[in-house]
């Protein structure tokens, strides 16, 4: 049922390694700080699968400033994906939303690659059926571009502009072993001609 | 999983443990405020019941609708076998209505079989119980509710107790534990056991008093009034004297054994009413996880474009 | 009246030689015979066999003229290589009273293809418990000789031992359909690994040994003549043979899907393989074809069991018992007895011709191919492949379970009295 663990000796080129992602979350961590005067009513919901470790890293980060522990939790979009009648049927990821709900407070959605947009629409849909936050924030640790959808990121680790042909893949220790966001696949297409992350 | 749900037999251990999972996930549902997901929106979805049980029907229903599928019952009470309407007239109707799945409850053994195979729908057929065959959703029901309970089938040891010859229950059961890596114990007098039942890779007792002490789970089948007078045991009281689970044999129990029922019990025949009240009796429970592991099967039968789970998954395609 | 001369046929399988059929008697046996005038038909290749006599047909006609006709049925008879064939009673009207064997018997006259002998009912209405007007149907011009009340067993002893006694008057015997009516209640299939699995009410083997073994008792007791009809099972067989060794009269019939099909068919849910008594095991099955090998079991009997499409396109619980047979039986004689080596083309002519004619009292059919005999004649070519296509069934019906199947042999021609009902495959 797991998604294939990415490959732990990451091959194409490397465009963040551990200590850039730990640097970009750390400065993620004090934008949203900074934008939301402190962590009071913050919930961060992260996208499984690679949005949930992030979400807990920036989770642990603001609780160290702070000092009281954020409440952090996931948000599985599956049932909300506008592409679930094209391909096969897709297993759950869980959805765990923190004690407190979500109701008024401030909703920062955490994942790992900002692409269509498609998957974001989809959150914003399946968050709608948990509840009624005060205000709804997006952070993600790479933007690569090409929205199909007018949405944008609050927080972003680094924009990436990349070629549709090229695959960014996003590991991290929890699920990969390693830490490490790299660029497959060139222009002209000589890796991968069906790349992980295209539009659906 | 395959197209259709018409055995238990077509689960692999995979498509089992993934409906269970998936069944995991939607149960939470039950906590949130709208209780209803968007997956199965514009879908169609047909209760065909031949047979009357109204709590299977309703479990059903609850399951498509809190999936957003458009649900349509048609209860066919009067099959052809009374000269009403013919199986396969009803499923071109319901083809006509562009039915997506048939939940198909009908009392001739194989008849869901033949709707999915006969070239009469193209629709996806799940079988909610056939004849004296299978109830493939009630063994995953049961199977979701032990799992809960107890971890991990393996090596789990399952007491299957009562009218094996015409359970639909104990087949699916017998089935899908084997396929989940439990070991299954049929008991029943010796009228109860079907021919072959050495085939069926599980064990089988006479002696239910031998088999409870050693079980983790104890699953009570119902009697039907039908079976009282036709000499497959001599009086009610006496299969309730050999066969029954009272509070005295409930007390030889381990002390982590849950008690199951997939109802509508006969109290004082195979259950006593202080055995099916206590604190062992999941039966309640099996009701509310019936709706999480049929929108389990519904969601993973027809979300999909070939109704093929588990093939893909592409990540942050977003 | 066409005359035929037939060159280089194997009679039996033996050594080619020609035959000429001429004034519906077969004229001459011998190379180089020749005949002027004579239709010459090179039958290199082929083998002539007596023609064919089925001890158990089901017509249909009257009542269920949608299901089959004495006509198609027939038809279908000759296509199979039969001359001759037994319609059974289940008609409705039921064949229990000499008015209805007449109109049966006169209906095969007219149609012409093949010989019809009405099976009278044991019973009024089937219903088993008062013995019909068999001495009527006897002396009618269908002149019966064979009863049976077959769909429904003769269960009541007394009735049965009544039976057994009565027709020795005028030579008849008791053909039973075997199947103790309490312990086949409701079933649907043989009861085994496999009806446990499908949740489908078993049919035991002992339902129909035990009737048997009762049967032949009563048979030895009262000096009867007895027929078994569709011997199904391993322990059928073994009760016969025993009886036989007794010296009691007893014979016993096997049906072609009994020796090729088995159980494990019903696995599909598919009606077509639902019939009466139910396939049966694959040791079963060997048990029938060893039988038949070592004469326990007499004869081929086809139960050839027309039913329209929608008694069959449905549950398997409600759809008829019963499948087509007449024109596929030989193919599957030889595809189960003749190509393993357990019978001989004679030993066909005998399962499948004499045997049955001698068991229903039938003087002019069932005969040796010999110089004066009735040129009641079939030509089969062996050596082909053929796939069974339902839609090319003369048959009314389409209930075969051999859709798609390939078998052995091809009836070329048939020849009732002289006269070709069929030629080249095609019916005349």
């Amino acid at each position: 049922m797991c998604a294939q663990p990415a490959d732990a000796s990451p091959t194409g080129r490397v465009v963040l390694d551990a200590r850039d992602i730990t640097r970009a979350l750390t400065r993620i961590s004090h934008e949203i700080l900074e934008r939301n005067k402190g962590a009071g009513d913050l919930v961060l919901l992260g996208i499984p699968r690679r949005g949930v470790p992030l979400a807990l890293r920036i989770a642990e980060r603001i609780s160290s400033v702070e000092g009281f522990q954020v409440p952090v939790g996931s948000l599985d979009i599956t049932m909300y994906r506008d592409d679930l009648r094209m391909k096969p049927a897709r297993p759950l990821l869980p959805t765990e939303i923190p004690p407190g709900g979500i109701d008024g407070k401030v909703v920062v959605l955490v994942d790992d690659v900002l692409f269509s947009g498609r998957t974001i629409r989809a959150a914003l849909d399946a968050l709608n059926d948990v509840g009624r936050p005060q205000a709804v924030r997006l952070a993600v640790l790479v933007d690569r571009g090409h929205r199909e959808l007018p949405i944008r990121a609050d927080f972003v680790g680094k924009n990436l502009p990349t070629s549709l042909v090229e695959r960014v893949s996003v590991r991290l220790a929890e699920t990969d072993e390693i830490d490490a966001v790299t660029i497959d696949g060139t222009i002209d297409g000589t890796t991968d001609a069906t790349p992980e992350g295209s539009p659906a | 999983m395959k197209r259709h749900l018409l055995s238990a037999a077509d689960l692999t251990r995979d498509d089992a443990e993934l409906v269970l999972r998936t069944a995991e996930e939607l149960r939470s549902l039950a906590d949130r405020p709208i209780k209803k997901l968007p997956a199965l929106r514009g879908r169609t979805v047909v209760n065909l019941f031949f047979e009357d049980s109204t709590r299977t029907r309703i479990s059903f229903e609850a399951a498509a609708k809190r999936l957003s599928a458009d649900v349509i019952n048609f209860s066919a009470k009067g099959s052809s076998l009374s000269k009403g309407e013919s199986l396969k007239d009803t499923a071109l109707t319901l083809e006509a209505m562009g039915a997506d799945a048939v939940v198909v409850r009908h009392g001739a053994s194989g008849a869901p079989h033949r709707l999915a195979h006969s070239g009469w729908v193209r629709s996806s057929v799940v079988n909610a119980g056939d004849g004296t065959h299978e109830h493939p959703t009630q063994a995953l029901l049961d199977a979701f509710t032990m799992w809960r309970h107890l971890g991990s089938l393996d090596g789990r040891r399952v007491a299957i107790v009562g009218d094996v010859l015409h359970s639909r229950v104990a087949r699916s059961n017998a089935l899908l534990l084997h396929t989940l890596g439990a070991e299954v114990t049929l008991v029943a007098p010796p009228t109860l056991f079907p021919v072959g039942i050495d085939t069926w890779g599980v064990e089988t007792s006479y002696d239910l008093d031998a088999v409870l002490p050693k079980a983790d789970v104890v699953m009570m089948l119902r009697v039907q009034r039908e079976r009282m007078n036709a000499s497959f045991f001599p009086t009610a009281r006496e299969y309730s004297r050999r066969y029954g689970l009272d509070g005295k044999r409930m007390r030889t129990l381990q002390d982590h054994t849950i008690v199951m029922h997939p109802g509508p019990m006969v109290r004082g025949m195979e259950i006593t009413a202080d055995v099916a009240d206590s604190d062992r009796s999941v039966i309640v429970e099996q009701v509310t996880n019936g709706v999480a592991v049929r929108m389990a099967v519904l969601y993973l039968l027809l979300s999909g474009a070939e109704g093929v789970a588990g093939a893909d998954e592409s990540e942050n395609d977003a | 009246m066409t005359a035929y001369l037939i060159k280089n046929v194997a009679i039996l399988g033996g050594a080619p030689t020609d035959l000429l059929l001429e004034d519906g008697v077969v004229a001459s046996i011998g190379a180089g015979v020749s005949a002027d005038g004579a239709e010459v038909i090179d039958a290199t290749g082929l083998i002539a066999l007596p023609g064919l006599v089925d001890l158990h047909t089901h017509l249909r006609e009257p009542g269920r003229e949608d299901a089959e006709t004495v006509e198609s049925g027939t038809q279908a008879a000759a296509l199979g290589g039969f001359t001759a064939v037994h319609a059974m009673a289940n008609t409705e009207p039921v064949a229990d009273t000499a008015g209805v064997v007449e109109q049966v018997w006169r209906l095969g006259r007219e149609a012409g293809y093949c010989d019809v002998y009405p099976v009278g009912a044991v019973t009024v209405g089937l219903a088993g418990t008062q013995l019909a007007e068999l001495g009527a149907m006897a002396d009618s011009a269908a002149r019966v000789r064979v009863f049976s009340d077959d769909g429904k067993c003769v269960s009541d002893a007394v009735l049965m031992r009544r039976a057994l006694e009565y027709v020795k008057a005028f030579d008849g015997v008791i053909a039973q359909h075997a199947q103790e009516p309490r312990l086949t209640e409701g079933a649907q299939m043989n009861e085994g690994d496999l009806s446990g699995r499908l949740g489908l009410a078993g049919w035991p083997a002992v339902a129909e040994e035990a009737i048997i073994a009762r049967d032949c008792l009563l048979a030895a007791h009262v000096g009867s003549r007895l027929h078994v009809c569709h011997v199904s099972t391993a322990g059928s067989v073994e009760i016969v043979r025993w009886a036989k060794s007794k010296g009691w009269n007893v014979t016993a019939e096997a049906c072609p899907h009994h020796l090729l099909l088995t159980d494990e068919l019903a696995a599909s849910y598919n009606p077509i393989y639902k019939v009466n008594p139910p396939l049966r095991t694959a040791a079963d099955g060997e048990a029938l074809r060893a039988g038949l090998a070592d004469g326990t079991i007499d004869i081929v009997a086809t139960d050839h069991a027309p039913h329209p499409h929608e008694d069959k396109d449905c549950e398997w619980a409600a759809a008829a018992f019963g499948m087509l047979g007449l024109e596929t039986a030989l193919s599957i004689v030889q595809e189960t007895m003749v190509d393993p080596g357990l019978l001989d083309w004679a030993g066909v002519a005998d399962r499948m011709s004499y045997a049955p004619a001698r068991i229903g009292r039938v003087s002019d059919h069932g005969r040796p191919i010999e110089q004066g005999a009735p040129a009641n004649v079939v030509l089969y070519d062996p050596s082909v492949r053929r796939t069974v296509e339902p839609s090319e069934s003369a048959s009314l019906s389409r209930n075969t379970p051999y859709a798609g199947m390939e078998l052995p042999g091809r009836v070329v021609a048939t020849f009732l009295r002289g006269t070709a009902t069929v030629l080249d495959g095609k019916l005349q």
